[in-house]
């Protein structure tokens, strides 16, 4: 099991990984991306019970679900560095002919992507069905999804909340980045929802909040926490507030990343600011 | 030319609730999903034999179109059941992403499949579902044409890895295809032989192809039948066959002629072998109120409208 060190180590190199990609192609969603590189980092590497190898089913393992496909290139990133395809692919990213799709797909047969996602607001439905298998085959593995906080505007996440409290679904973690931005602007402006935390515990979940979503100590204790709580009839989430374009100090702070790619000079300016810490693909 | 009877009338969806039934018995990895209409689509003897591998997930299709997809994962193979209107439409998005494009071992179960829904009336009354699940890539699409053929059918589809589209109805229709049939999927069926005009009939639109080449036959003209219940993949070669031999056909749905089966085989033609071709189906146009016969008849989605529009395109030969 790594040492923080190590994932914040990964964590730099992923950051690198991901902007050199979406500059590569002038195309992709670096802002989002940044903000949930501890996430994925820790998750993968620190959190889930995984396999060696990668099959569809992912029977006896942990298995997760990213709900905001248009993250990508951290997903893409992190499953690389964890192994389950070459690092060096990694630069086919939004090329034709490409397993790295503009956002993730099974249709390319890219091993660790269980399913295509994109059109917001549908992972948390496709979890809690994997979720209801684990349990129909007596596989105490758990399921792990994450969606973006301006995805809860989708109507279908209520819906998936809804059933989810219902039916005990309690082997599912999903944790719903906040990082309080969207394409149009702030989430409070663009459609304002209110308490999320409100909301989730009056359908019925247990809610954890992680105020450091960035940090990879606070996210190991938080989800190790979460852990904890499955199999209590509730399904859990964890609200987890990032900062959008983290570890780049001119992407931080606006939603202006969310979707753009930096140019030569930005480039070089976010790459001085992360060095590299286990090579560049 | 063969004698077609029945003696027996029964709803098409009551041939899906017995092969799910059947499938409950005999494959352990079917589960069944519904969004609030399980005494609609028939799935009571499914879910009383196996409660623990049914999903009652309340009247939220979007939800349940992506928990299918989950299901998959770790082997299951479900069945997620409703109206045709609420399994297409509504979800197509969830359809498109999560089943079709991730390639999932998905059964999508439409029940009240177009005008024959009736009295409920056109919010109901979906005729443009096989158009939007035949243009989804890998999606293969089924409309069976009475009760064995339906149970057969749902039988059939779990056998098939990949995402399915069944879709079936609300009305009683004469059952005349045998019980101990073998439902292959793509693969026409050839119901009568006739050299004037080919008449291809899908859904409850195949009892009426047959009612409309007794009166051709006494008319002195004589109608190949083809029953094609598998939309998608289209079984092009019987199509060919069939119309090398009349030089014309006639296509009947229940369905809107733009986006429907008859479209697939305008198209089979255009490219293999041209020929003149008439559509019995919705003219792109809403349904409305009233009972099944009467609807079939004011929309001319019955044998008397087979046998006009079979004379038309032979005169166009």
């Amino acid at each position: 099991m790594p040492n923080t060190q190590e994932l914040q180590d990964l964590t730099t190199q992923v950051r690198r990984d991901l902007l050199r990609m979406v500059h590569k192609v002038n195309s992709g969603h670096p802002g989002g991306s940044l903000g949930c590189a501890e996430f994925l980092v820790t998750l993968y590497n620190e959190i889930m019970d995984l396999k060696p190898g990668f099959d569809m089913d992912g029977i006896d393992e942990d298995v997760f679900f990213l709900s905001n496909g248009h993250i990508s290139p951290v997903f893409y990133s992190v499953l690389a560095r964890r192994g389950y395809f070459p690092v060096e692919e990694l630069s086919t990213f939004r090329l034709l002919n490409s397993r790295l799709q503009g956002h993730p797909t099974t249709h390319e047969g890219l091993p660790g992507i269980r399913m295509a996602s994109g059109s917001l607001g549908q992972g948390l439905s496709v979890a809690i069905g994997a979720a209801q298998v684990k349990k129909m085959n007596n596989d105490s593995k758990l399921v792990y999804c994450l969606t973006g906080d301006g995805e809860l505007q989708e109507g279908q996440n209520w819906e998936a909340l809804m059933y989810a409290s219902a039916k005990g679904v309690d082997n599912l973690i999903a944790t719903v980045d906040l990082n309080g931005k969207q394409i149009d602007g702030p989430t409070d402006e663009v459609l304002n929802m209110g308490s999320v935390k409100a909301k989730f515990e009056a359908f019925g979940w247990t809610v954890l909040e992680l105020k450091e979503g960035n940090n990879i100590e606070a996210l190991i204790e938080t989800l190790n926490k979460a852990k904890g709580l499955t199999g209590n009839g509730k399904p859990i989430c964890i609200l987890m507030e990032t900062e959008m374009g983290n570890g780049v100090d001119f992407m931080m702070g606006t939603h202006h990343w969310h979707g753009m790619a930096p140019n030569d000079d930005q480039l070089a300016d976010a790459l001085a600011q992360n060095k590299e810490t286990l090579g560049d693909y | 030319m063969k004698e077609y009877t029945y003696t027996e009338k029964k709803d098409t969806r009551s041939g899906f609730g017995a092969g799910l039934a059947e499938l409950g018995r005999t494959n352990p990895n079917v589960v069944a999903l519904c969004a609030d209409l399980t005494p609609s689509l028939k799935m009571g003897e499914f879910i009383k034999e196996n409660p623990e591998r049914f999903f009652q997930v309340g009247i939220a299709e979007a939800n349940m179109m992506g928990m299918a997809a989950g299901m998959t994962i770790g082997g299951k193979i479900p069945f997620a059941g409703t109206f045709a209107n609420f399994a297409t439409g509504r979800v197509y998005d969830q359809i498109r992403q999560s089943i079709a494009y991730s390639g999932k071992n998905v059964k999508i179960c439409a029940s009240h499949a177009g005008l024959t829904l009736g009295e409920d009336g056109a919010t109901h009354q979906i005729l443009e579902d096989i158009g939007l699940m035949k243009m989804l890539p890998g999606m293969v699409v089924i409309n069976p044409c009475d009760y064995n053929q339906t149970k057969a059918a749902t039988i059939a589809i779990a056998e098939h890895n990949g995402p399915v589209y069944l879709r079936f109805g609300r009305p009683s229709v004469p059952i005349f295809t045998p019980a101990d049939q073998k439902f292959e999927i793509g693969k026409a069926i050839q119901l009568q032989e006739g050299s004037d005009v080919t008449i291809i009939a899908t859904g409850h639109l195949v009892w009426e192809a047959l009612e409309a080449a007794k009166t051709l036959n006494d008319k002195g003209i004589s109608a190949d039948v083809i029953n094609i219940h598998t939309i998608k993949p289209l079984d092009e070669e019987a199509i060919i066959n069939s119309v090398k031999k009349t030089g014309c056909v006639v296509t009947a749905e229940e369905h809107n002629i733009l986006g429907g089966l008859g479209e697939s085989v305008a198209r089979t033609l255009a490219t293999n072998l041209p020929a003149p071709q008439e559509f019995i189906g919705t003219k792109d146009t809403f349904g409305e109120s009233g009972t099944p016969a009467q609807l079939m008849e004011k929309y001319e989605l019955n044998a008397e409208a087979i046998v006009k529009a079979s004379e038309k395109v032979i005169s166009r030969k």
